[in-house]
């Protein structure tokens, strides 16, 4: 027999979830989002004119840079902070994805260097590079096989 | 006078476009709950969709680092790697896009490690 959801207990969860302050938490995004991003800019500024990078190499190393930076944030405990004012802003940026290696990874350094920290690392990372590398082969054979024709 | 100009805007427009793909990113994680892998994956296929059918690069024109520094410029990385790749041969149809990403998958594992051990994580106060 199927019962009928308890709306009592409903209208109880429903009363006691947190409701986030949603327009303001958009704001937060916006301007910690945008902010990474303008670091980025101020990076390709930079090495494209102090170390002369273009193209490939100038948009690797600034990638690189913002994950070392995204790393040692996370390490230090300040991405974390800075996450749990900004939400989507700081999870979306390349830092964002250093903070999902760093921060189980060093959760779980207690079970270890390979079960713990090599694991661990890829508990986020691992889907990405997954559908990243999948999504990437299939979009080079399709474009493969168009350029046959 | 001109440079700063320009400078100015360019700054101003990969603010806009950065922040704006956080704002939607945002309005997800409210509206769905969905969780920080999901969002990730989703924004990261986004990217690799919109660049199959060559519109990411225009975003990447626009806004440089404001379309790139997001996840979805990893996706847009990935993708054009493999259909640059697919114009010299299978081989690198299939080699182009992580050969593109290798920069950002070496860097993150690198440092992940790296910091991983160094530091120890932090008690949650909250």
């Amino acid at each position: 027999m199927k019962q009928k959801p308890n709306e009592k207990y409903l209208q109880f969860v429903s009363a006691t979830t947190p409701t986030t302050k949603e327009r303001r938490t958009l704001l937060h995004a916006f301007f910690i989002g945008g902010t990474i991003c303008s670091v980025g800019q101020f990076l390709r500024y930079m090495l494209s004119y102090w170390a002369g990078l273009s193209g490939d190499t100038l948009a690797g190393t600034v990638s690189v840079i913002l994950i070392f930076l995204g790393s040692l944030l996370t390490g230090l405990g300040v991405y974390d902070r800075i996450g749990k004012f900004s939400g989507g802003g700081s999870i979306v940026p390349i830092t964002g994805f250093a903070n999902s290696v760093v921060s189980p990874a060093m959760e779980f350094k207690s079970e270890g260097y390979v079960y713990g920290v090599a694991a661990k690392m890829f508990v986020i990372a691992g889907p990405i590079i997954v559908y990243g590398v999948l999504s990437s082969v299939v979009i080079g054979l399709i474009y493969y096989v168009a350029y046959l024709f | 006078m001109q440079i700063i100009v320009s400078v100015l805007i360019t700054f101003f427009k990969a603010f806009v476009v950065g922040g704006g793909i956080c704002v939607i990113a945002q309005l997800l994680i409210n509206l769905t709950k969905m969780t920080t892998a999901r969002i990730l994956v989703s924004f990261l296929l986004a990217g690799a969709l919109l660049q199959a059918v060559g519109l990411y690069e225009k975003l990447v024109d626009f806004a440089g680092a404001g379309a790139t520094v997001p996840i979805s410029g990893f996706g847009y990385l990935l993708a054009e790697g493999a259909i640059r790749g697919a114009k010299i041969d299978l081989y690198h149809a299939i080699t182009g896009g992580i050969s593109a990403g290798a920069a950002g998958i070496a860097s993150a594992i690198v440092f992940g490690y790296l910091f991983a051990v160094l530091f120890n994580a932090k008690t949650k106060k909250n």
